[in-house]
């Protein structure tokens, strides 16, 4: 196919800003401890990292201070190739956060493919982009509190030419917690008795080869891995204070340009690295 | 023969139909003649390994005159004779035979005798046939012949099965025999085939109405000039209009049943790595295929993806985008999706221009390189409910079985981490290898809409399972021997064997014209919707016929693979009526077995594609051997002595007695006893055990198991009904039924089964009602069905080759033998009483007797002539002698580890001295059960003034290494006490055969 590429092809970045009240959850009330300031710092840090040392192009939807939990970015939606799944979240206020995401996608000429309510049989499905792993060759969707069995199906549906299988979530609360790609074949993963667990799973499912990069924090299993059109291969992942056991692992990685990068304010409300940002690939044939 | 090849010129009227439509449909009719198809086709193994030496030596052109003269007035005599003199005419002249070599060529010679009398016609038929071949022909002929032989042995099988029915009705059933399939030679009946290619045109074929699968798909095959034919193979719509794969070793007639005479031409093994495939014209039928899975949905894609698929298409089609020549609308005809949009025509056109210069053999290897990756390409859907009944797919592909439940993936079982497939009814089973971490192996099981579609999803699985899983990268090393020993888990070849084939292509790339496939045309599955006139579209090769030939003879081959195959599934449907428990235990130990197998290499076999072309009968001996991972024998020599004068009057007056008896009865080998004590004894005892076999379906277990439990159950229609009639025991014989029948009811497979007991009669249905027979048997089974069950118990008889023929090899020897020593005091005591004698032998190894000769090396030489001998040390010679002698020729392969160990009572011994008594009577008798194989071999010798009772028991236990061989054999040691209370145990020689790990080098 013409869209099946090595994982990791990336042209565009799509970021949203801090809202003023981060750390609010959309549902109304409090969430975890937040320090607005410093994850507004932290999320300057990473995109000047995407945009300066990867060499992305970034486009920042503004912050609004209505959406406390706009800035998870990579929850509203899955893309993949030129085409772009508008997701469901779990949480229903959280479902208007789709739409200056949409506005982008469709300026980025994407083919943007709804799971709203229109369609009828998707009423109940819910859909996070954080319990969405794409590795380059399949997809993997953590059933969980987010996500449900048939939030996955519409995703199978979007996506043909995929296998999409479906793998427990036990570690943590969102597949992305507790893994994320680390290369072409490369999959970071928490050592985690439940990352553990779907580990396994998802080595059962899948008919292809991935070596597997176990970490000890769960905070160090998401990471950012970018191969750039220079053909340089970047990884972002999480300062040597949040996860100072899974530096060595990273530093095994000799080709890589590390790229350390803090996202503690993010990790407290239950987002990573991968949260904050939406990566798409707009060339062919990278 | 050769003589009537004139006449039979003139029979036949139909001079111009080509060689190969006869030997089709020569095929066929000895196959009706068979007592059941793949029982014929099994057969074939073994005749054509018994008689391949003599044959090859002689010549490979028709038989030499002489033998063939003297065999025809035999045959032109014995006609008319009712089976049994016969038999014992052959029978005597054996007798007069000195060596045990000569024996063994008499017997053969026997043999064909009978196979010729009874299939005079098409044999000869055979012969003309070889006649006309050209010389370059030659392979086809031989394959022929082979066909002919085991048209032979199938025949010999049915004839024999007679000896053992009733007599009277055997006669006139025998003549019937005779008959019948010169009958269907001279009328053979034509049908007409329509077969929907790919590219939807129509291919029409005349083929004979009792032809195989495999027929009509060569004739397919060499119509689209393809090479590389293994991925491919005919479907059929069966009644609930599902598709089902056409069997190539199978009957067309009886898979297809009602349903109509048309086929679809599709791909049913979808190379992982098209790019791998040599020729272009196979990659273009595959890009077929997959066009026509896109179009209807069956794989499903992105609209990116169609976009790109369906401008290859275009390019491979029509080339280079022409804006003179393509219109706007040029491309309304093609289906690339389907739900096809303007929108994606566009998308279509638009990345059509971009593949200017490509030329058609590229734009396929393009469309393949991303049709590959697909998600779903080569994915064999089947609709099943999981444990819980909640709907699921189970997909059929090269790596393993995927679970989907709607489109999501939600588990999947690489074939490595399969231990067992198996089905029940309409469920479908799969034991899983426990993982690192787990201590037992779990089942996982599904259900099926109903039991046919389990059945299907369950052979897609075996066939899948074997042409895939042999090229995994694990063994890389082994691979030439894996392509060599693949053979056996499904009838065609292995991936890796095509791939190998395939490097020997040796032709220019074939020309063929990409048909313009539009969208009218396009049809699922091959409902006839347009017909194109499919004769010219692809040019036929003209060098095609040679290669051809040689990939015919590969169906030999897969006749004798199959065995194995059968063998392999056999393991698969295991019993499930078991309790937890019971399984649990039985897991625990045979895990590790199954593991060995499912993955083991077959042995490396250093015989390379010229060896099996040739077909050499080692390979067959060879993959039975492979079988049977342990063998012991077992020999118990029971003997009491009494005056003579008292037992004299009792044999003289207790003799003719028997004869009548034995002659009345003499399809029941176990029944007929000189001593009415033993008679009664071994005739409770022989039924026992076999109930207790069926009542106990674990057995099915363990791969040599599983086929010494269907020899029994395939020994049970040899000795039918009849039996409840005779004197002995009648209330076991009924209870022997009756477990059978439960059995059968236990196991799918059973339905069949349950049949059997009425099976030997079946024979004589196929031949004269063959349409109800069929019906009947397809109502039990669906036609692919059918064919475990039967090729298990063809199966069984070569496993029985493996493992209990030697005895009966030896018992045969011993008794031809010593009538000749003892030959007054029978002719003297009365006329009937040695015929019997000489037949028994024969009916017992009835089944056998052809295997006999390549495996009498095999045999372990501690038998003896009734005399007894005071030194057994002579034994591990003689065997190694014989051999080594043998083995160069046949047998070269399997490495065996023998110990034999003699133990033997003294004082007793003594009696016997080297002193030849005069033989009274003599008697096998065979029973087996679970993992044994007994041969009760009784004689009765006239010593001066002592007659002598020697019972010889030799007991086969087979199976592998699990098997507690020691309690085994303890086992088998008392109950011959038992049954033999007054009787001392003089010499126990137990004999060890062990295949050794690793073979070769």
């Amino acid at each position: 196919m013409a869209n099946i590429h090595p994982y990791g092809c990336f042209t565009h970045a799509i970021v949203r800003g801090i809202p003023e009240s981060f750390g609010k959850l959309a549902e109304g009330g409090e969430g975890a401890q937040a320090d607005l300031a410093k994850a507004q710092r932290q999320m300057g840090v990473l995109t000047g990292t995407l945009r300066q040392k990867v060499g992305l192009q970034l486009i920042e939807i503004p912050a609004d201070a209505q959406l406390p939990e706009s800035w998870r970015i990579e929850d509203v939606a899955v893309i993949q190739g030129d085409t772009a799944l508008i997701t469901r979240p779990f949480k229903q206020q959280r479902r208007s956060e789709a739409e200056a995401v949409r506005r982008v996608m469709s300026e980025l000429n994407l083919t943007v493919v709804e799971m709203g309510d229109e369609e009828g049989g998707s009423a109940g499905a819910t859909l996070e982009g954080s319990d969405v792993l794409f590795t380059g060759k399949e997809f993997f969707v953590g059933i969980s509190k987010h996500t449900n069995h048939r939030g996955a199906e519409v995703l199978a549906d979007t996506f043909k030419d995929f296998a999409v299988s479906t793998v427990p979530v036990c570690g943590g609360s969102r597949l992305k917690n507790i893994c994320s790609m680390g290369g072409p074949d490369t999959i970071i993963i928490s050592q985690s008795e439940g990352a553990k667990k779907t580990l396994r799973m998802m080595e059962q499912l899948t008919d292809h080869h991935y070596d597997i990069l176990s970490v000890a924090e769960d905070v160090a299993a998401n990471c950012v891995y970018v191969r750039s059109p220079a053909k340089v291969d970047f990884l972002l992942h999480p300062t040597a204070e949040e996860c100072p056991d899974s530096i060595p692992v990273f530093q095994r990685l000799t080709d890589y340009t590390l790229l350390p990068t803090a996202c503690s304010e993010a990790f407290k409300q239950g987002g990573a690295l991968s949260s904050l940002c939406l990566l798409i690939n707009k060339k062919l044939g990278c | 023969m050769t003589t009537e090849v004139g006449t039979e010129t003139d029979v036949k009227k139909e001079p111009e139909k080509v060689q190969e439509v006869q030997q089709q449909t020569d095929q066929p009719d000895k196959t009706s003649d068979g007592a059941a198809p793949a029982n014929a086709e099994e057969h074939q193994q073994g005749s054509q390994s018994a008689e391949a030496p003599t044959e090859q030596e002689e010549s490979p052109e028709p038989r030499s005159p002489t033998p063939a003269g003297e065999q025809k007035k035999e045959k032109g005599i014995s006609r008319f004779l009712p089976p049994w003199l016969k038999r014992q005419k052959s029978q005597s002249q054996e007798k007069e035979s000195e060596s045990a070599a000569a024996n063994v060529k008499d017997e053969e010679q026997e043999e064909k005798g009978i196979k010729e009398t009874s299939e005079d016609q098409p044999a000869e038929v055979k012969e003309v046939t070889g006649e006309k071949s050209k010389p370059e022909e030659v392979q086809v002929e031989e394959k022929d012949r082979e066909e002919q032989k085991s048209v032979g042995s199938a025949d010999t099988q049915p004839v024999r099965e007679e000896t053992e029915g009733e007599p009277d009705e055997k006669h006139k059933q025998q003549v019937n025999a005779q008959e019948t399939p010169s009958k269907l030679t001279k009328k053979m009946k034509m049908v007409v085939c329509h077969v929907t290619l790919l590219d939807g045109s129509q291919f029409t074929c005349d083929v004979e109405k009792r032809a195989k699968g495999q027929y009509l798909f060569f004739e397919v095959c060499k119509h689209l000039n393809l090479m590389e034919k293994d991925y491919f193979s005919l479907s059929f719509k069966d009644s609930a209009d599902q598709r089902c794969w056409l069997d190539p070793t199978k009957e067309i007639k009886r898979q297809i049943r009602n349903s109509q005479w048309q086929f679809a031409f599709s791909v049913k093994f979808y190379p992982p790595d098209p790019s791998q495939l040599t020729e272009d014209i196979t990659r273009y039928l595959l890009c077929l295929q997959l066009r026509q899975d896109i179009a209807s949905g069956r794989l499903p894609c992105s609209f990116v993806t169609h976009a790109l698929l369906g401008s290859y298409a275009l390019q491979a089609e029509l080339g280079d985008y022409d804006t003179e020549e393509h219109r706007v609308d040029y491309i309304a005809d093609f289906q690339f999706a389907p739900n096809q949009t303007k929108e994606l025509e566009e998308k279509v056109v638009e990345l059509h221009k971009s593949h200017r210069g490509m030329t058609p053999a590229q734009a396929d290897i393009q469309f393949l390189e991303n049709a590959k990756k697909l998600s779903m390409y080569g994915v064999d859907l089947h609709h099943a409910k999981d444990s819980d009944g909640v709907d699921i797919m189970l997909g059929v592909c090269a790596n393993g079985l995927l679970i989907y439940k709607d489109r999501l993936r939600i588990n999947r079982f690489a074939w490595p981490k399969i231990l067992k497939i198996s089905y029940k009814r309409s469920n479908f089973y799969i034991k899983i290898r426990p993982g690192e971490t787990e201590q037992f192996e779990s089942s996982v099981g599904f259900k099926l809409p109903n039991h046919r579609a389990a059945k299907r999803v369950w052979k897609v699985c075996v066939e899948h399972h074997t042409f895939f899983r042999l090229t995994s990268p694990e063994q890389p090393t082994k691979t030439k021997f894996l392509t060599l020993g693949s053979k056996f888990r499904y009838s065609g070849r292995t991936q890796a064997q095509t791939r190998q084939a395939s490097t020997l292509i040796d032709r220019p790339a074939p020309y063929f014209e990409r048909t313009s496939s539009k969208r009218i045309s396009r049809s699922l599955d091959g409902a006839p919707v347009v017909n194109v006139a499919g004769g010219d579209s692809m040019g036929v090769g003209e060098n095609g016929p040679t290669l051809e030939l040689n990939s015919d003879t590969k169906s030999k081959l897969r006749v004798q693979g199959e065995n194995i195959y059968v063998r392999h599934s056999n393991l698969m449907l295991e019993d499930l009526d078991k309790t937890q428990e019971d399984v649990l235990k039985h897991q625990a130990s045979i895990s590790e077995l199954k593991r060995s197998f499912m993955e083991a290499t077959p042995e490396p076999r250093p015989s390379q594609w010229e060896k099996r072309l040739t077909g050499s009968p080692a390979t067959t001996l060879r993959l039975q051997v492979s079988g049977s991972l342990e063998e012991e024998l077992t020999s118990l020599f029971l003997s009491k002595a009494c005056f003579s004068g008292l037992t004299r009057s009792c044999s003289t007056t207790a003799a003719p007695v028997e004869g009548s008896k034995l002659s009345a009865l003499p399809e029941d080998p176990q029944k007929t006893s000189p001593h009415p004590e033993n008679d009664s004894r071994d005739g409770s005892k022989s039924s026992e055990v076999i109930p207790d076999v069926n009542g106990q379906m674990e057995v099915v277990e363990v791969l040599e198991e599983t086929v010494v439990i269907e020899e029994v159950v395939k020994a049970k229609p040899k000795s039918p009904a009849p039996e409840v009639t005779t004197e002995i025991g009648t209330a076991p014989e009924v209870k022997e039924e009756q477990s059978l029948s439960s059995d059968s009811e236990s196991e799918d497979e059973a339905e069949y089964h349950a049949q059997t007991p009425s099976a030997s009669f079946c024979v004589q249905q196929i031949k004269e009602e063959p349409e109800e027979e069929e019906a009947e048997l397809n109502q039990q089974a669906p036609p692919s069905d059918a064919e475990p069950i039967r090729e298990t118990e063809s199966s069984a008889i070569e496993e029985e080759s493996s493992s209990a023929q030697p005895d009966e090899g030896i018992s045969t020897e011993e008794v031809s033998m010593t009538p000749d020593e003892a030959s007054n005091g029978h002719v003297l005591d009365t006329e009937d009483p040695p015929a019997t004698e000489g037949e028994e032998p024969h009916i017992v190894n009835g089944n056998v007797s052809r295997v006999e000769t390549e495996r009498l090396p095999q045999v372990i030489c501690c038998s003896e002539p009734p005399v007894v001998k005071t030194e057994m040390v002579t034994i591990s010679d003689t065997f190694a002698a014989q051999k080594t002698e043998i083995s160069t020729k046949e047998v070269p392969i399997v490495h065996t580890e023998t110990k034999t160990i003699t133990y033997e009572a003294a004082q007793l011994d003594g009696n016997g001295d080297g002193e030849p008594g005069v033989l009274m009577t003599a008697q096998t008798i065979t029973s087996e059960s679970l993992c044994t194989t007994t041969t009760t071999h009784i004689t009765k010798t006239l010593k001066g003034g002592l007659s002598e009772t020697r019972i010889e028991k030799r007991i086969v236990i087979t199976g592998d290494s699990d098997i507690d061989h020691d309690q085994a054999l303890a086992q088998a040691i008392k109950e011959a006490k038992e049954q033999h209370p007054d009787m001392s145990v003089t010499r126990v020689v137990v004999h060890k055969e062990t295949e050794l790990a690793e073979d070769e080098d």
